[in-house]
């Protein structure tokens, strides 16, 4: 018995080990770009235009504009149709083997590469649509790369909701539709937000479809209409990395990769905040 | 009146019901039709090129000095080293770190640490490709001996990080979903933690821990960016981890700026991000399989 | 309810599975590889205060330089700038997207038959010139080349320093990717065969310098700008080769003073899709990168003014 204790204590310090270093590596990251990057945060580096002949003397601002417009653009495009398709996939389709497939579909496109979002984004919102390389397109792009992760996260917050909380409302006389509106869509709203904001967050940070789609290297001005160019913080990251020739660069780059996780830091905070108070006011 | 009203609540419904129906349906062709797309788009290829050769060629140049090659084979070898050696990396310390946060770690400790691994799961792959190329690949050149970093083994390394807590959340919401009944079961019989996790919990868990594995899988062979910055991009066929790679992904985002819309490399493009999505959807599905047989099983 | 509802489904899958089709079966493909959907009609993207430029990674910072200081003197003009590859540049002129393409390669004469049956009148402009360099790291012994070495040394037949005069090591390969202009270039006018299948193919100059920096063994190329760019900062680390084309005169890209005896220079182009008309933005926008100031940008940006002929040709293309 003795030797069995001490294995127990062997492996599970192995495992605590394994989880230290996990959270070690999470650590490393932020710091590595923090300490790097936070010299050269100030008031200026986020306020002021682009200055490519002297990047010390201008800012990133358009890049945090243009991904603050483009992430607006995505949750136009991709919250209520995607929680309008979760709620009837989960309150009015037939239970039947055509709609599970559907379900499973829509789940497992959640996991396709972005890439492929973006290449077919391509096809379709720049090519086929003629709609260029704008900010449309990209919104467009991220917001069908976003729908699967929404109409999911959303459907799971709805299948949550206990029947009985519908059935009670059915049994006082309400339609299937004020049943949806006052009961089960306050009652999974945090769910669905919660989703949301993660898929949202996730496709802010997406480099690859924008490179396709969008997001150029320098602009004169900041967009306007949703056929305007624009610039963003992940392809900014990017080109500040592998293209900028300027001594600086690096510093920038880490900068710029410090807005960008502080950027979704503060998103996923929000989701913190959402769940604590709901987790609160849940009773079941 | 009453009837009035009754029939205007009808009708109401019947609109909602058909305004959603309308909204879904196209949001769910507007899915599916990306698939159509990549596949119509992409099996054009095959009207020029032969099947052999795409398929068992190992020589991927389309922009070549002399005769174009549209062999995949290298990509997909580049893709399978990526994937596997992330992978070797990840199971592991997933693994043991869901059982820790599963079976180790008290509430509090749990509560704090989930969403801290979250996070991990929130940082953009640009992020993390940058911090490869500026001190990851010195640092692993400078171990190896190797005259520079860009290879195969830091790519596998930037990859696992991304798909671990992938492995982890899921692995260990398998492990918090077993009936308590087996734990309190097997303490009972006098078997100490570390046994009841070893011969009964992970046994038991075995499916659904598979499971995360694929989805990890799945995120591994779609990642672009990071995998672009670090890995070398050579075409040659990698021999070793130490070589550089060329994952189907990193060749699709490098080579689509310069195709010209309706030409055969675009089409070839196409080709291969149809490929992509074929692997990681069935992985998907396949994924979600084992995870509800899993469910299944205990659902006591 | 249940049949309407099938029936609209099914309209909806007949019309979407339709569309798509009609969308596929409009781009005609051919052998050459490098055929425009027709269906597309050209955007017409000179709206008087747009001008849309993308192309060439190696001129990207230079052009992005000029359009910053041509905005400051005309701020009601929308400038925006892409890299990508000079490839990505002129497709996206030939298929109607952008006003301006950047490139660091001359255009073919396929890329002209195309932009002919598209009806464009593509006329070419050099704004710069450059002394395309070949760096290695600064501890390599090796410090010049001949054009044939070169060549073999990127086919991948020469394979280690000490074949060329330097240390046993082997040597790194590192280049961009097929979409750029140097890519082609080099490939054209050095390689003139296969590159080898170990190189590296990196995301721009600067990946580039980054790589030949940390690597003994390493070589690659960058257009000049970069290098003295690089060199202004961290000269220590490396260094550009000097090249000749017959073992006997060794010339450095540095050495302004030997510009046309430098074995690889090139001019550096943009390419318009119809002659620029006087009085449009675009127009204006390119007589300011040919001016004295613009040139100094060029200047200052690393790479070489044009020369005096380069001036003549392009005065017959503006009129």
């Amino acid at each position: 018995m003795v030797k069995e204790k001490t294995k127990e204590k062997f492996y599970f310090n192995i495992f605590r080990i394994c989880m230290l270093f996990t959270i070690f590596i999470l650590g490393f990251i932020l710091l590595y770009v923090i300490i790097n990057g936070y010299k050269v945060i100030n008031f200026r580096f986020l306020t002021t235009m682009w200055n490519h002949q002297d990047i010390t003397q201008g800012g990133i601002f358009p890049a945090i504009f243009g991904s603050i417009l483009l992430g607006i653009g995505i949750s136009i495009i991709s919250i209520p149709i995607g929680i309008c398709t979760a709620i009837y996939i989960s309150e009015y389709a037939k239970e039947n083997y055509f709609t599970n497939m559907v379900k499973i579909s829509i789940r497992n496109l959640a996991g396709v590469p972005s890439v492929v979002y973006g290449l077919f984004g391509l096809a379709f919102f720049v090519f086929l649509l003629n709609l260029g390389t704008s900010l449309i397109a990209a919104s467009l792009t991220l917001g069908c790369m976003t729908l699967p992760w929404i109409i999911t996260s959303s459907e799971e917050s709805i299948k949550s909701v206990p029947n009985s909380f519908r059935e009670a409302s059915i049994a006082l006389g309400a339609t299937k539709w004020q049943t949806i509106k006052k009961v089960v869509v306050p009652s999974s709203l945090g769910g669905m937000l919660t989703g949301s904001i993660l898929g949202i967050s996730r496709a802010v940070g997406e480099t690859a479809p924008i490179i396709m789609v969008g997001a150029t290297f320098y602009i004169s001005y900041l967009p306007t209409s949703p056929t305007d160019k624009f610039m963003a913080l992940p392809y900014h990251l990017f080109i500040l990395a592998t293209q900028h020739s300027s001594p600086d660069a690096k510093a920038y780059a880490l900068g710029t990769a410090l807005v960008l996780i502080s950027l979704t830091f503060i998103m996923n905070l929000g989701i913190f905040i959402i769940r604590y108070k709901l987790r609160k006011k849940k009773e079941w | 009146m009453m009837f009035l009203v009754k029939g205007l609540k009808i009708n109401k419904e019947k609109i909602i019901i058909n305004i959603f129906l309308i909204v879904s349906v196209t949001t769910i062709l507007i899915l599916l039709g990306i698939f159509l797309f990549l596949f119509f788009t992409g099996i054009k290829t095959f009207n020029e090129i032969s099947f052999k050769e795409i398929f068992f060629g190992t020589d991927w140049n389309p922009t070549a000095y002399g005769e174009p090659s549209w062999g995949i084979l290298s990509l997909l070898v580049g893709t399978l080293i990526v994937t596997l050696g992330a992978l070797i990396f990840a199971i592991p310390l997933g693994i043991a770190s869901s059982i820790y946060l599963a079976e180790i770690a008290s509430p509090k400790t749990r509560e704090f640490l989930k969403p801290t691994i979250e996070m991990i799961a929130g940082i953009p792959s640009v992020v993390l490709g940058l911090i490869g190329i500026f001190f990851l690949s010195p640092l692993i050149a400078g171990l190896f001996g190797l005259s520079n970093g860009l290879n195969g083994l830091i790519a596998s390394f930037i990859v696992g990080i991304m798909i671990l807590p992938t492995i982890i959340s899921v692995s260990e919401d398998v492990l918090i979903s077993l009936p308590k009944e087996f734990n309190e079961a097997s303490l009972a019989l006098g078997a100490t933690k570390w046994q009841t996790i070893k011969m009964t919990l992970i046994p038991a868990a075995l499916s659904g821990i598979g499971g995360a594995i694929m989805l990890g899988l799945g995120r591994a062979v779609g990642e672009t960016m990071a995998v672009l910055m670090v890995a070398g991009n050579s075409r040659g066929m990698p021999t070793s981890i130490l070589d550089p790679v060329r994952p189907i992904t990193a060749n699709i985002a490098i080579e689509i700026k310069e195709v010209v819309s309706g030409s055969l490399h675009y089409e070839a493009l196409f080709l291969l991000g149809l490929i992509l999505f074929v692997i990681t959807f069935c992985v998907n599905v396949i994924s979600e399989i084992i995870i509800n047989k899993q469910t299944k099983k205990y659902k006591w | 309810m249940k049949n309407s509802t099938k029936f609209i489904g099914g309209i909806f899958i007949i019309l979407f599975i339709g569309f798509i089709w009609m969308g596929f079966n409009n781009s005609k493909g051919d052998v050459t590889g490098n055929i425009i959907s027709e269906n597309k009609d050209l955007k017409v993207s000179d709206q008087n205060n747009k001008i849309e430029i993308k192309g060439s990674d190696t001129i990207v910072q230079l052009v992005s330089n000029l359009a910053e200081d041509f905005s400051k003197n005309n701020p009601d003009t929308k400038i925006s700038v892409t890299g990508g590859g000079s490839g990505t540049g002129i497709a996206a002129l030939l298929n109607g997207e952008i006003d301006l393409a950047d490139s660091s390669r001359s255009i073919e004469q396929k890329e002209l038959d195309l932009a002919r049956e598209k009806s464009l009148d593509v006329k070419e402009v050099i704004i710069a010139r450059d002394m395309l360099s070949v760096i290695v790291n600064k501890d390599n012994k090796v410090d010049r080349l001949t054009i044939e070495e070169l060549s073999k040394i990127y086919k991948g037949e020469i394979k280690n320093w000490n074949e060329v005069g330097g240390k046993d090591q082997k040597i790194t390969l590192y280049g961009r990717q097929s979409t750029s202009g140097t890519y082609t270039f080099f490939l054209e006018h050095v390689v003139k065969g296969e590159y080898s299948e170990n190189m590296r193919n990196l995301e721009g100059n600067q990946a580039i310098f980054e790589a030949v920096k940390q690597d003994k063994g390493g070589m690659g190329y960058i257009g000049i700008g970069y290098l003295k760019e690089g060199l202004k900062n961290e000269n220590n680390k490396i260094k550009a080769v000097d090249v000749s084309y017959d073992g006997k005169d060794y010339f450095s890209p540095l050495d302004e003073s030997k510009i046309n005896d430098y074995p690889i220079s090139r001019g550096l182009f943009q390419y318009t899709k119809m002659k620029p008309v006087k009085g449009t933005e675009l127009y204006d926008f390119i007589q300011f990168e040919l001016s004295e100031q613009g040139q100094k940008i060029v200047e200052d940006s690393g790479f070489v003014k044009i020369a005096n002929s380069d001036k003549q040709k392009n005065n017959d293309v503006l009129g």
